[in-house]
């Protein structure tokens, strides 16, 4: 640091070590620009902490005025009869209408699509399964937000992929689109079929 | 048309900026003095030529030009006219072009007033001052072009984010930029004493000019970027540890680090390699900002929008100049050997110490902030790092560089006696002390803001010491003050500064038992929070230039006196459809108190209500910083030019 | 890409704005001090580089209720923290835990400080004990440069 040793020469090395410092962040920050435009690299996009676990522990009260049977962790236990997605949903979220129609194509082509109901009003969540249409086989209604947390949820809509063992294997934060469906959850549902 | 002439100013910039780089690089090596006495006028024509495309973006903006799509996207017509203004570099294209406008008045500034300098020298900073220019100008031309056309034009703008319709933020950049730009100017000094080969006296004392001006206004940059997120964002905090306000303090940091250093360049002539390795990592960090900020690498609210084409441009520049400057280094530094001798116990010592630790703590802030991005590259790993580490980490690391900061002053130049030094601090150790136990005994138990405390007075009373020391008011005092007038202003500039830390130390300390309550209350209904009643009168509609309003009106009373009327705000712009929040804030310098209003029910709100005491101190200890390194700055010795005795005046 | 736009701009945006609600605080101030301390820890993860005590997301709202009732019921920080992270993971943690992965953030203040103490000790072996006080000449020169006469 200090050139005091006047007759020594600084050692070489030492003067090449900023620059492979400075080398090897660089090397680091264009991995992670090619990350960025390929999608490997994702500042933002977070892994569920429950992946490779089974669904925690919860039982929620049925959508009132509304036909369907409610969901509990029960329900989610495998052996299961295929894989299933846990999709949690409001009617106040703009991007659940964008991705209910995907939803609502699973459901008919028969996936087992079970809703969780996010902090929403009984009657304005009712409305908006009737003016989309229902593509839930099983509705549970979480007014406070306390199993979300205990999935660990960001914010609506979210969706997870369970499989027949009932394990967590996927989880998609932010709404389904049709992209979404063709080249992310298509695979994985025969992959876990 | 005016758009296509600053379009225009930009590209004719940009090939002067490339003919200053070449010709007198060139002609200084050849020693040719025709070519290098091409540099000056080069970097005085592309000054002009970007103050004139920074101009046609004004205008711009002035006159609502929604053909401009930078416009469309960050200004209104029903905007007032500062935020218009202030629109044309809140954004990525307008801030890099005012980027490059102070980069070109640094280089005015060096090619006006740098006439003493020895004529390889100044044509050798202009050329890397022009390299750098260029690389810039280009990225701006091929990534980012401020003047781009939309066709057919929209009725109107989609307006600029309220949160940003602020003085203060509309001054943070410009601050920030002569701050960072600064740093372009030492590490063209240092990258042109490289090249020849030579650091001596008078290379120090062009460098610490610059450093100093740098460090100050990024001082100042910092300070504002920290008031607008206390004033605005409404949760009471100055600083988050975010990885865009930690950009911008790894410059500050490895300038601090710099501006001392360089005084042992100048006066004892040693440490050369390290004060040109530093200059080089100034530069550097304040482009890692940069380019942080502008890739999209980055996981913060500050960033700009994201570009990964742009990000892969930034870092060919960043690493073009870094990597290239560093190889350099590896390669000439050897050249560069130092003649000084000094003992451990010395000034010089203590100014080793000072770096040790500064660059220190620049190593954890830099690993902490990148470290998220790498550990998700290179393990998959998605961590957070956030305030917890950043105290944890840097706090054992700030306590001695507090300690010795007060003691260094006092130490002579290359061998020192410590027991002396200490010896003449008795006085200011035990104002620390007191100060410690003082908050303990009125506080109560809390730790960090009595050590908080202790750091004020040890650095505000140390720089008087220092500063009682050198007139030798105690041994001479008859002559104390002629002493005094003497005094060189460098020496009255580092003492300030050093008391400007211990001013900022005690605001932070204050905050460290701020007390807040958040309560609802009906209109005529009050509350108390730290001996003062907060009584809420009422809460109604008011009607802004660009804005609509929900005011609440808070009458604070101590004693039943009215001490102030607190109104926050509850604001919704239009445009943008956003709400802010705008805090109420009153201050007697001794402390805020600060009110902020939330969501309304059955006629009351919610409101709360923050007694942060001596809060204003941290911008004041910032500003009193500044201002040390402008007094430093404006010292005869620096003024009086280094090799030859012509006065010139101050280079910045 | 896509997908964080709308995250961002549809369900993040409150995140500056309001400012909590009177009812979610702790009456005993031991006890919502210890809550703020956790809640510093915690990040608020649908903002970001906010901990849940700086924000007003949604999100961040419901995490200060849930550590409240979890401080309310006598846990410790220890404890309240394990809860969440078991949840959110690794990523909410403003203070990162030590794992393999950030072994060397952790030890980035020992490296740095030590490999300067190193940097220093290896430069300086020598010419230490030819240190003695300034000679006469070089006092001569530091008085010229302080009247500005060199």
């Amino acid at each position: 640091m200090s050139d005091t040793a006047s007759p020594k020469r600084p050692r070489r090395w030492m003067l090449y070590a900023p620059l492979g410092i400075a080398a090897a962040a660089g090397v680091g920050f264009y991995a992670m620009l090619q990350g960025l435009q390929d999608g490997s690299y994702d500042p933002r996009g977070v892994p569920s902490a429950l992946l490779g676990r089974p669904a925690p522990d919860f039982s929620l009260p049925p959508l009132e005025g509304f036909d369907l049977p409610t969901l509990t962790a029960a329900d989610l236990r495998g052996p299961l009869p295929g894989p299933v997605l846990v999709n949690f949903w409001a009617s106040w979220c703009a991007p659940c209408i964008i991705e209910h129609p995907q939803l609502m194509r699973l459901a008919r082509e028969g996936v087992a699509v079970y809703g969780i109901n996010y902090k929403d009003r009984v009657a304005e969540a009712g409305a908006f399964l009737r003016r989309h249409g229902n593509p839930y086989s099983r509705l549970g209604r979480d007014e406070p937000g306390r199993t979300a947390i205990d999935w660990g949820v960001y914010g609506v809509p979210e969706t997870y992929l369970l499989d027949r063992q009932g394990m967590i294997r996927w989880r998609w934060a932010g709404p389904i689109t049709t992209d979404t469906l063709e080249n992310e959850l298509r695979p994985l549902l025969r992959r876990f079929a | 048309m005016i758009g296509e002439l600053g379009h225009f100013a930009l590209a004719l910039g940009c090939i002067l900026a490339l003919a200053q780089s070449v010709l007198p690089l060139v002609g200084a090596h050849r020693a040719d003095a025709r070519l290098m006495a091409l540099a000056a006028p080069l970097a005085v024509a592309q000054l002009i030529a970007i103050a004139a495309a920074f101009a046609a973006l004004l205008w711009a903006f002035a006159v609502n030009d929604t053909t401009v799509s930078n416009v469309v996207l960050n200004s209104h017509s029903a905007k007032p006219l500062l935020y218009k203004f202030s629109g044309a570099w809140g954004n990525h294209e307008g801030s890099m072009v005012l980027w490059v406008l102070t980069l070109a008045l640094c280089g005015g500034a060096v090619a006006a007033f740098g006439r003493d300098l020895p004529s390889a020298l100044q044509a050798r900073v202009l050329g890397v001052l022009g390299l750098i220019a260029a690389g810039f100008l280009g990225f701006i031309i091929f990534t980012s072009n401020p003047f781009e056309r939309v066709w057919p034009p929209p009725m109107d703008g989609q307006g600029l984010n309220p949160l940003l319709q602020d003085l203060g933020l509309a001054l943070h950049p410009p601050m920030l930029y002569l701050g960072y730009v600064g740093y372009a100017v030492t590490f063209a000094f240092a990258v042109a004493a490289l090249l020849e080969g030579r650091v001596d006296a008078a290379w120090g004392r062009w460098v610490r000019p610059w450093s100093l001006a740098a460090w100050s206004f990024l001082t100042l940059g910092i300070a504002l970027g920290s008031w607008w997120a206390y004033y605005e964002l409404g949760w009471g905090g100055y600083w988050f540890w975010d990885p865009v306000e930690n950009a911008s303090l790894l410059p500050w940091l490895i300038g601090a680090a710099l501006l001392h250093c360089a005084i042992v360049v100048e006066k004892r002539e040693s440490l050369k390699i390290w004060t040109v390795l530093l200059a080089i990592l100034a530069f550097a960090m304040s482009l890692l900002g940069t380019f942080l900020v502008r890739s999209g690498v980055l996981n913060s609210v500050h960033a700009f929008a994201n570009d990964p084409a742009r990000g892969v441009f930034i870092l060919g520049l960043l690493m073009a100049y870094v990597a290239g400057a560093l190889a350099l280094f590896a390669w000439r530094a050897p050249r560069l050997g130092g003649t000084g001798i000094f003992a451990p116990i010395s000034r010089e010592g203590a100014l080793v110490l000072n770096n040790l630790l500064l660059c220190s703590i620049t190593a954890v802030v830099l690993v902490g902030t990148l470290w998220p991005m790498f550990a998700d590259i290179l393990f998959g790993a998605k961590i957070s790092v956030g305030a917890p580490f950043f105290n944890a980490a840097t706090a054992p690391l700030a306590i001695p560089l507090v300690a010795a900061m007060a003691v260094g002053p006092l130490l002579a130049w290359k061998r020192a006696d410590l027991a002396g030094a200490l010896q003449r601090l008795w006085w200011v150790g035990l104002l620390a002390v007191a100060a410690a136990f003082l908050t303990l005994l009125i506080a109560g138990y809390h730790v960090w803001p009595a050590l908080g405390f202790a750091a004020a007075a040890w650095l505000i009373a140390g720089a008087a010491a220092d500063i009682l020391d050198r007139i030798a008011a105690f041994r001479r005092p008859s002559q104390a003050w002629n002493r005094a007038r003497g005094l060189p202003r460098a020496a009255w500039g580092g003492a300030i500064a050093h008391a400007g830390t211990g001013v900022m130390f005690a605001g932070l300390a204050g905050m460290g038992l701020a007390t807040d309550a958040l309560v609802e209350l009906k209109p005529g209904q009050s509350t108390r929070l730290a001996g003062y009643e907060w009584r809420l009168e009422s809460i109604r509609d008011v009607q802004g230039p660009n804005w609509t309003s929900r005011r609440a009106t808070i009458t604070v009373l101590a004693d039943g006196q009215v001490v102030t009327v607190l109104t926050p705000e509850k604001r919704f712009f239009p445009v943008a459809r956003m709400h802010t929040t705008e805090a109420a804030i009153h201050t007697n310098t001794l402390r805020d108190l600060y009110a902020v209003l939330g969501d309304e029910r059955d006629g009351g709100g919610v409101v709360r209500l923050h007694h942060n005491p001596l809060a204003p101190w941290i911008w004041f200890g910032a500003g009193i910083m500044a201002l040390g390194g402008g007094l430093s700055l404006s010292d005869r010795r620096i003024r009086v030019s280094a090799p030859s005795r012509k006065a010139a005046p101050a280079p910045a | 890409m896509t997908r964080w736009i709308f995250f961002c701009l549809l369900l993040a945006l409150p995140a500056w704005g309001a400012v909590g609600d009177p009812n979610e605080r702790l009456a005993d101030p031991a006890k919502e001090a210890l809550a703020r301390e956790i809640g510093r820890e915690l990040r608020c993860l649908v903002c970001q580089n906010q901990s849940i005590e700086d924000s007003d997301a949604q999100l961040a709202r419901d995490l200060r209720r849930l550590v409240r009732e979890r401080v309310a019921a006598g846990e410790d920080s220890s404890a309240v923290i394990r809860f969440v992270h078991e949840r959110y993971g690794d990523f909410v943690l403003l203070r990162p835990p030590v794992t393999a992965a950030t072994m060397l953030l952790w030890a980035t203040p020992f490296l740095a400080l030590g490999g300067g103490i190193a940097v220093i000790l290896l430069r300086r072996r020598r010419a230490v004990a030819e240190a003695a006080a300034l000679s006469p000449e070089e006092a001569r020169r530091l008085a010229e440069l302080d009247r500005g006469t060199a």
